[in-house]
């Protein structure tokens, strides 16, 4: 008796843990064409942002540069080298990493695969000073250019004075997007006050919506009416608080976030990790994947913010004219950002 | 300071805490039974599951809680049958299940959603908290667990059944009946509470739980296994927790430290009730 109970037990847990993560494979059209392999972050396929807009770069590549494409959604840290991984060893010709946190694991992974090509988005160079592999192509962006202009907006659209911003782990990369914003808010309205909080310290800090929307409500108690996330989909709950309150405003990020709460979305601070993505496809078709660190700004077109088509109706004339001059400053190197 | 005496303060407390309410329920009922239950977790996220798989095919939220329920007793009973029938040891078969939930719901959402991290947004909007259905199904599981353990035959069974199966098979009750009807209680219990995540949030998304499970276990053991006790400290967890965003919000102290406020109200109460505890065991 006992000793079926264990080997049920032990069935039951290979079980879970051989149950595949989640993969998907598009057969294409092409033949022996390149074959691009991409990696989701934390927030996953669907999370209206970040994961959807590398997503779209992916399906632009597999249409335009006529790549096959696989991707793979890990469920936590252990899985994500692993599918870096699978990809190598299948001889895939690009494997992308989408998010910060697969830095380390693709510059380890590249080292042990030297004839595939990797590209990570939102890529962090090694702490410790070690280079960077050669064939590492690491896209990053200045988040607190783009966070600087959705501040602008904020502070001038905000009745009350008070504006917010939740922050999905509390690391370096957010960072960023708190520096730019508050700078955005201290250069057109010095008397208002950005309330910041962080929904924690691990990575599941990023897919929390039930914490977002305490966190939204709280800062919403506190008298915010605009609030600002760079949060994965832990921001889901801040469109969701703001969905109860009709005074109250959210600005989403890393994508037009308009169709999470239709008609409550000010704006979306945008970062191109669509382009990013299939350029990185586009230029190891070319064969000129370059190495080492790309970082794209304002100026080159990697960040920006939503104000202009029908996502941006809730903006008015004058904050537009008023936040596209500070764009052209910095763009002009006129105003330097701070991201920290 | 202003901020932490005002209602809205209230209701942040209850909206953290009423997840932690409904799962530590579950976990009373079970326990008391005599089944250890570290399968909250994985029963919340499956029920949370349902509900919005309910929700998304039929648009009713009544549907999204009974799937809820259904799907969080029909956990609770593959733990319950593996421990009382298959004699397994109650803390493999709950971790077993744990995984088993973490892994499957992300199957089961890429098979019916083409996603394993987000299910679509459940049409419609979310209501404030009072006026919300989740939320008061929920404070009806807490007032109903009260009254079931405290003043029901059935409460009564599953506490003679938990405290002494020898002396409640004499009198003829079933043990093996009491503490699986226990622990489909406790599905429902805990699924109701994994519904509200996802109908608070008008989707499910992966490892929605965050936990919330094993946080429900230590409230269970800081209040004895009481259901009424156990609602308090589920409350004081939630404005420790709301009291942790104010001071992050407003505060000038590094939010580094705020943000391990719950987890030293948590170190702290276990270090209080657990020297009571033990100067009464003694006394």
């Amino acid at each position: 008796m006992k000793a079926w109970s264990v080997h049920l037990g032990l069935l039951v847990a290979v079980a879970a843990l051989a149950l595949p993560a989640g993969r998907r494979t598009r057969a294409t059209a092409a033949t022996g064409g390149l074959r691009v392999g991409l990696v989701f972050d934390v927030g996953g396929l669907g999370d209206k942002s970040f994961n959807d807009a590398a997503y779209a770069g992916l399906l632009r590549g597999e249409k335009e540069a006529g790549a096959e494409i696989e991707m793979l959604e890990p469920s936590g840290a252990a899985d994500r080298e692993e599918a870096l991984r699978l990809f190598a060893a299948r001889g895939f010709d690009l494997v992308i990493g989408v998010g910060f946190i697969f830095s380390r694991d693709i510059d380890g992974v590249a080292r042990a695969y030297p004839s595939v090509r990797f590209a990570c988005v939102d890529y962090s160079p090694p702490f410790d000073g070690t280079a960077i592999p050669g064939n590492v192509t690491g896209l990053a962006f200045r988040e607190e250019e783009g966070a600087f202009l959705v501040g602008a907006a904020a502070a001038l659209t905000s009745k009350s004075g008070h504006v917010g911003f939740v922050g999905g782990m509390d690391i370096p990369l957010i960072h960023k997007f708190d520096a730019g914003y508050r700078a955005g808010v201290a250069a057109v309205c010095p008397t208002c006050t950005v309330h910041g909080t962080y929904a924690g310290t691990t990575p599941e800090a990023f897919r929390d919506p039930a914490k977002g929307k305490t966190i939204a409500l709280s800062q919403i108690s506190g008298g915010v009416d605009v609030i600002f996330h760079a949060s994965g989909s832990t921001g889901h709950g801040v469109f969701e608080a703001a969905k109860q309150h009709p005074s109250v405003l959210a600005i989403g990020v890393d994508a037009d976030q308009w169709n999470e709460a239709p008609g409550k979305v000010l704006t979306s601070m945008t970062k191109q990790a669509d382009v990013a993505v299939f350029e990185a496809i586009r230029a190891t078709k070319e064969r000129r994947l370059s190495s080492g660190i790309t970082v794209l700004g304002l100026a080159e077109g990697g960040v920006d913010w939503v104000h202009d088509g029908p996502h941006a109706t809730l903006l008015t004339a004058p904050v537009v004219e008023r936040v596209e001059a500070l764009r052209r400053e910095i763009v002009a190197k006129k105003r330097v950002v701070p991201s920290e | 300071m202003s901020r932490v005496l005002s209602l809205d303060f209230l209701g942040q407390a209850v909206r953290v805490a009423l997840p932690y309410m409904g799962a530590a329920m579950g976990g009373v009922l079970s326990e008391r039974a005599g089944i250890v239950n570290v399968a909250l977790e994985g029963t919340m996220l499956v029920a949370a599951l349902a509900a919005a798989w309910g929700a998304l095919s039929t648009g009713s939220v009544v549907v999204a809680l009974l799937s809820a329920a259904l799907a969080g007793a029909l956990v609770q009973l593959v733990h319950g049958t593996a421990v009382v029938h298959g004699k397994a040891d109650p803390i493999v078969s709950g971790l077993a299940i744990n995984l088993l939930a973490l892994a499957g719901t992300r199957f089961l959402l890429r098979a019916l959603y083409a996603s394993s991290s987000n299910s679509p947004t459940i049409p419609g909007q979310s209501s404030s908290l009072l006026r919300d259905p989740a939320s008061w199904v929920v404070v009806a599981v807490v007032v109903a667990t009260t009254w079931t353990m405290t003043r029901s035959r059935f409460g009564l069974r599953i506490r003679a059944v938990g405290e002494h199966p020898e002396a409640a098979a004499s009198v003829g009750v079933s043990v093996p009946r009491t503490q699986l009807l226990a622990v489909a209680a406790a599905g429902v219990a805990a699924g109701l509470a994994g519904a509200w995540l996802a109908l608070d949030q008008r989707q499910f998304s992966s490892k929605m739980s965050g936990g919330r499970g094993y946080i429900a276990l230590a409230i269970l053991v800081l209040s004895g296994h009481r259901p009424g006790r156990a609602a308090g400290i589920a409350l004081a967890f939630g404005a420790a927790e709301a009291l942790e965003l104010v001071v992050q919000e407003t505060a000038k102290v590094p939010h580094q430290l705020v943000q391990t406020l719950p987890y030293v109200v948590t170190l702290a109460a276990l270090v209080v009730f657990g020297a009571r505890r033990r100067t009464t065991a003694h006394g």
